[in-house]
């Protein structure tokens, strides 16, 4: 199987689209959340989509097949919120290394499966890491503008959790993905560094910022430049930006991150921007025709979807990208 | 990995910004909110030095205050002013460095318009660079990393620096020392740069030398070059370590020439100018100091191009014999007596800023007789004059040495217009601003503190009341009544102190007291004062242990319209101050004195760690010539009795407090020759060295020679959790065990140089002189603690003789190298002041020495120091920390006492219920 590094060279490849968006087809009741194992759960468990990998794996796999089968060369494992920090809500924090470890060995199961069958498209999995629901370098509270929710050092713990539970389950690749605070991020590639060097191994790292809004900026206030300095000490397989806008609007910032980073980039945008009923409702098409910007650009490395995209979302995409050249860069072997 | 650009800039360069071309360059990239890109044709990296408590007085005072609001301010003005980076160090004594580090950053970050530039995390503590390193999301630098402690923690240090995602200033420093020349500079960085780059991959563009700027012009020989080498080092760095960045504090070039502007900025203008030539390209400079270069006259841009580039071989006396020129008005110069021409408020003024009591009987009679009425004087010219004081006090422009030198010159004033005052009928002046009581609490001797803070309210236009040391509550009570004060302010330094202080507080409840209680003195905190004294008075309680704080805090609390608000607000404070700390109390744990035992530290017992000493039982010291105990005073502890904080001997050449710290020391060396010569304290000691055995797991077994009869001495021992493998200590735990049937030994001693410091202390009191007062009572202390220093050597190598061979220097005796400890009771290792009774009887020290002990245990004369020597060469001084009820219970039957006396002398260590 060729490596992640060699075929960025040779071509533009496809990351998965929305996990959440095809759960919601499902229309999964409590009781479907809970399963026979966590039937007498003392907490409210309906929305803890990363649970789903114990409780409905079947369905969590038939996602994973089908972006697969819409062309996606990566997908991301069904962990966004697989850290004890975000698991806190529904006082599962003991389950975080199950979960990661079984979501990673869902996902590599149907890696594996595709890449046996065309050998000539290896399939790869990331283990997805969120945010985590709190924020290191920002106060919750604005009559307390020195407060902090959460510290670097409980971050850097509960992502080498997660981290070593996903490795363990066999992901290909690690993705820190729609950072909302640098510093919650680089809490998480603290973590993975560490792991790295303890089990002397590398791993490509991927991460992805968000820019929340018309301001150009990360929740947290950086610039994408000034975000992609604050990283760029971790050697990445990519970095890029994903969730928040639609992919017109992410273009001027993916154009910055282009032009300044040796490292591969990619981008996962949204399904355009929300309705007025809150729903994503761009098209396959369209939204190809905004990512076919980046190409014409020669911007990214990596595309995919995040809110509001489904298979065929990346089908479209990925039929595109075959008829152009990758964003060209070196990145570390 | 270089990254070849496409077609982007063809298609887009006209949006693109102009630093695209760098893209895929090893420039030093630093971002805060938004980035800060530094390339060869970027200006000189300006970085912002005001929000360094090491750097700016008035940095240090907000932080140590908590008024970090107006600490930000600082940060913003800064940032305002130009500041393309700002420099954050917290290094101070007396702050809890990691903690202000992190509070003040949580602070900035949360202000967009100063989170925009990238953080320099400067501290000499890894621990709080690494604090820092946790809450700032941008790419930070560090200032700074050296060879000093060796490669090994270099390369860790360099490597979780890198994990950070952070950059870093590497000082000219090694195991050798700092760099201070030429060729030693270029070997450090380049060996510096050799492990970094090849051994932790650090990315050369990440890393920032600073070469060492050392002053010129000093008078030396040796200094000479300093500038010449840094700018030539410099040239070298920038040429054959690439792309790396250079950088500096600038204004230490021109320390020689402190007091002096016009020269220091063009000194700065110099160099910069010469030093970014050779490539340095950031650097710590105060703007408001530097002279635009093509604006420094031609005659003066000469002589200081020659000192800064050594072209002369008199360029310094040339310099100075400019700078006599040159100096400002504001200068002051001993032989210019320029100002006596003018206006005699202008005389006025001046004597009470600078604290020159030579003229000012004259010039005040003067005021008298031009005066309808002799008052005005005190409330016209003396108190403008006064006010001026006040005014550059607080705003950090004097410091306390200077204002208590202020006072001396006030009160000589108003000593020679009462009088007059008195024999005129009218005598209704406006009177003081506040009346306030002032007493070192019952049992306590120690009043260097309180009397600083009287001096400095007095200075302010307060009414003093001062009843004292060892003063009765009843008799505070009384006074307070009778004058009719507006503020209570006690002051205590031993820890009985501070259960008086709670009696106290309750005895004002009882009575209904509704003044304010201000307090203060070393053992204080505020933590005792919010959870002990706070809740026990209705009525504001303020802790304040700083001198310039005491203004502000009494100007708050006498305030009309404020008063009633702010004291408010205190409650509000200290009670929810009072609930974090029980909260942070509550989270910490504690095990059993059974399991603490189990644990204890088990020494090797092995013959050659225990030596028998030379010389047992009792000797005594009658006269010890003091000439013999000046080396061994350890003088940081000196300046900080007088709010200026810094290690001697650096503080003498600190930009900031330098001058005053240089002025105090000599002030202090003067009164020191004359103690000496004059033979005017006495220095007296008993000591004696017992055969010993640990017993009862704690307690300590002391056989008296000459009696025969057992002495015990009690210990207490460590009961917070700790990690696997840590013991839980006692002092028991440094002398064998009576089971393993090896004799062992203790010492114990008692020290004084503080007989006749009263008597001298009162006898400039009475000149009006509360400078020296204070300055003696500081030096007795000083010596007190040189004569335990010299003692234990003279026991270690002689006596003793554990340690014959050592030879370490003062400094090293003051860093606590040596072999064995002293531990005083009292103090953490040992916090029980009763254990001091046994060592008043096994040695006989009030027989012999005539040292007593107050009802709480403090020694008499103050500036004394008792304790014992544990001789193992695996003695450690440990703080002893909380214990629990279970410990205490076992203490009180050992001691064969109740377990509310116990408790009582013990408060401050027991955990919380």
């Amino acid at each position: 199987m060729k490596r992640i590094e060699a075929l960025l060279e040779e071509r533009i490849l496809v990351l998965d689209g929305a996990m959440g968006t095809m759960l919601q087809r499902y229309q999964f009741t409590e009781a479907d959340f809970r399963g026979a194992r966590f039937k007498d759960w003392p907490h409210a468990l309906q929305g803890n989509n990363d649970l789903l990998s114990l409780t409905q794996p079947e369905a969590i796999a038939e996602i994973h097949q089908k972006y697969f089968n819409a062309g996606a060369d990566i997908v991301e494992t069904n962990t966004f919120s697989g850290t004890s920090i975000a698991m806190a809500d529904y006082h599962m924090e003991e389950l975080v290394y199950e979960l990661n470890f079984e979501s990673a060995r869902i996902a590599k199961e149907v890696a594996v499966k595709c890449t046996a069958r065309d050998p000539q498209k290896p399939r790869f999995v990331a283990g997805s890491i969120g945010p985590t629901n709190k924020t290191a370098s920002m106060s919750p509270d604005v009559n307390d503008p020195g407060f902090r929710a959460v510290s670097f050092e409980e971050l850097r713990l509960a992502y080498r959790e997660q981290v070593e539970a996903l490795l363990d389950g066999g992901v290909d690749l690690l993705l820190v993905e729609t950072v909302f605070d640098t510093l919650n991020a680089k809490a998480a590639l603290f973590a993975i560094e560490e792991v790295k060097e303890e089990r002397g191994i590398d791993v490509p790292i991927m991460i992805s910022g968000t820019i929340t809004d018309a301001s150009g900026r990360t929740l947290s206030g950086q610039t994408a430049e000034s975000f992609l300095i604050s990283v760029s000490h971790i050697p990445f397989l990519s970095v890029g930006f994903n969730c928040a806008l639609g992919a017109s609007q992410l273009v001027p910032h993916l154009e910055v991150l282009s032009a300044k980073t040796p490292f591969a980039v990619s981008a996962h945008p949204n399904a355009g921007l929300p309705n007025a009923f809150g729903e994503y409702d761009q098209r396959p098409e369209e939204m190809a025709s905004q990512i076919k910007e980046y190409l014409e650009k020669g911007l990214v490395n990596i595309v995919g979807g995040c809110c509001g995209t489904t298979p065929a979302h990346i089908e479209a995409i990925a039929k595109l990208v075959q008829e152009f050249e990758p964003r060209q860069c070196s990145v570390p072997a | 990995m270089k990254a070849k650009k496409l077609h982007i800039e063809q298609d887009h360069s006209a949006s693109r910004p102009s630093e695209d071309k760098h893209a895929d360059s090893k420039y030093l990239k630093l971002a805060g909110l938004e980035p800060l890109i530094i390339t060869p044709e970027s200006n000189f990296i300006n970085v912002g030095e005001r929000t360094n408590v090491a750097g700016s007085r008035k940095f240090l005072q907000l932080i140590k205050e908590g008024k970090y609001d107006e600490a930000v301010e600082i940060a913003r003005h800064q940032v305002e002013g130009g500041a393309q980076i700002i420099d954050v160090n917290m290094d101070d004594g007396l702050i809890d460095g990691k903690e202000a580090m992190v509070k003040f950053l949580n602070l900035i970050l949360a202000e967009p318009d100063i989170a925009r530039v990238p953080i320099m995390i400067d501290s000499s503590k890894w621990e709080i660079i690494e604090a820092g390193l946790q809450v700032v999301q941008g790419k930070c630098v560090v200032n700074s990393i050296s060879l000093k402690e060796g490669e090994q923690e270099f390369i860790r240090q360099a490597k979780l620096i890198r994990r950070y995602g952070a950059a870093v200033i590497v000082m000219a420093f090694d195991e050798k020392g700092q760099a201070d020349d030429y060729d030693r500079r270029l070997e450090i960085a380049s060996r510096s740069y050799d492990i970094l780059v090849n051994k932790v991959h650090f990315p050369p563009e990440d890393i920032i030398f600073d070469l060492n700027i050392f002053p010129v012009a000093t008078g030396m020989e040796e200094h000479k070059n300093n500038a010449v080498h840094f700018i030539e080092a410099t040239k070298w760095v920038r040429e054959n370590l690439p792309h790396c960045s250079v950088s500096g504090g600038v204004s230490n070039v021109s320390f020689s020439f402190r007091g002096n502007n016009t020269v220091r900025e063009a000194m700065h203008s110099v160099f910069l100018y010469h030093a970014i030539k050779a490539g340095m390209n950031i650097g710590i400079v105060n703007p408001a100091m530097l002279e635009v270069y093509d604006d420094i006259p031609e005659d003066l841009l000469e002589r200081v191009e020659d000192v800064i580039l050594n072209r002369k071989a008199n360029a310094t006396e040339r310099l100075l014999e400019f700078a006599d020129k040159v100096v400002g008005k504001a200068r002051e110069n001993k032989k210019d007596l320029s100002w006596r021409k003018e206006s005699l408020q202008d005389r006025i003024t001046r004597a009470l800023v600078k604290g020159i009591d030579e003229y000012i009987v004259a010039d005040v009679e003067e005021a008298r007789v031009s005066a309808t009425k002799p008052i005005e004087v005190i409330e016209g010219h003396l108190m403008n004059g006064m006010n001026v004081v006040g005014d550059l006090f607080g705003s950090g422009k004097m410091f306390l040495p200077q204002v208590v030198k202020s006072a001396r010159v006030m009160k000589k004033a108003v000593a020679h217009l009462t009088p007059y005052i008195e024999a005129s009928k009218d005598a209704s002046s406006k009177g003081a601003a506040g009346k306030i009581l002032m007493a070192t609490v019952k049992g306590d001797v120690h009043d260097i503190g309180k009397n600083i803070v009287s001096v400095v309210l007095a200075c302010n236009n307060y009414e003093i009341v001062d009843l004292g040391v060892m003063v009765p509550p009843e008799k505070i009570i009384q006074k307070a009544v009778e004058e009719q004060v507006d503020i209570i302010g006690l002051s205590g330094l031993i820890t009985p102190s501070l259960d008086e202080m709670v009696f106290l507080a309750k005895e004002m409840q009882r009575q209904s007291f509704t003044v304010p209680l201000l307090i203060g003195g070393a053992t204080t905190s505020k933590a005792h004062t919010a959870v002990k004294i706070d809740p026990q008075y209705g009525a504001a309680v303020v802790h304040v242990n700083d001198a310039s704080r005491a203004v502000t805090v009494v100007g708050d609390l006498l305030q009309e319209e404020r008063s009633q608000g702010y004291k408010e607000q205190l409650k509000l404070e200290y009670g929810s101050f009072r609930d974090k700390f029980l909260e942070r109390g509550k989270r910490k744990e504690y095990i059993s004195i059974r399991e603490a035992r189990q644990n204890k530290k088990v020494l090797s017992w092995k013959t050659s760690a225990i030596v028998k000493p030379k010389k047992i039982g009792i000797q005594v010291i009658e006269d010890l010539d003091l000439k013999l105990l000046r080396p061994y005073i350890d003088w940081s502890p000196f300046f900080r009795s007088w709010d200026l904080h810094g290690k001697y001997p650096e503080i003498l050449e600190d930009s900031l407090v330098g001058e005053h710290a240089t002025e105090l020391f000599e002030d202090a060396q003067k009164m020191l020759d004359e103690l000496i010569d004059k033979k005017l304290l006495k220095a007296k000691a008993v000591f004696g060295i017992f055969r010993a055995n640990t017993i009862n797991e704690d307690d300590i077994e002391v056989e008296d020679p000459n009696s025969g009869l057992k002495f015990t001495f009690h210990t207490l021992r460590q009961q917070g959790r700790k990690k696997e493998g840590v013991p839980h200590l006692a002092l028991a735990d440094f002398i064998v065990p009576k089971k393993e049937g090896v004799r062992d030994h203790i010492g114990c001693f008692c020290v004084t140089a503080g007989f006749g410091t009263q008597e001298l202390a009162t006898a400039y009191e009475n000149a009006m002189d509360d400078y020296n007062a204070i300055m003696v009572k500081a030096l007795a202390d000083r010596l007190a603690e040189a004569f335990a220093e010299y003692l234990h050597k003279e026991v270690r190598t002689k006596y003793w003789g554990y340690a014959a061979e050592e030879s370490l220097s003062n400094e090293e005796l003051i860093r606590e190298v040596y072999k064995g400890i002293r531990p005083a009771p009292g103090y953490p290792a040992c916090p029980d002041h009763l254990e001091k009774e046994t060592i008043w009887e096994l040695l006989k020290v009030k027989e012999s020495i005539g040292v007593t002990l107050t009802e709480s245990l403090a020694m008499w004369p103050a500036a004394s120091v008792s304790g014992y020597y544990f001789a193992h060469p695996d003695a450690r001084y440990f703080g002893l920390g909380k214990i629990g009820q279970d410990q205490l219970k076992d203490y009180a039957k050992r001691k064969g006492i109740s377990v509310e006396i116990a408790q009582k002398w013990l408060a401050p260590n027991l955990v919380e219920e």
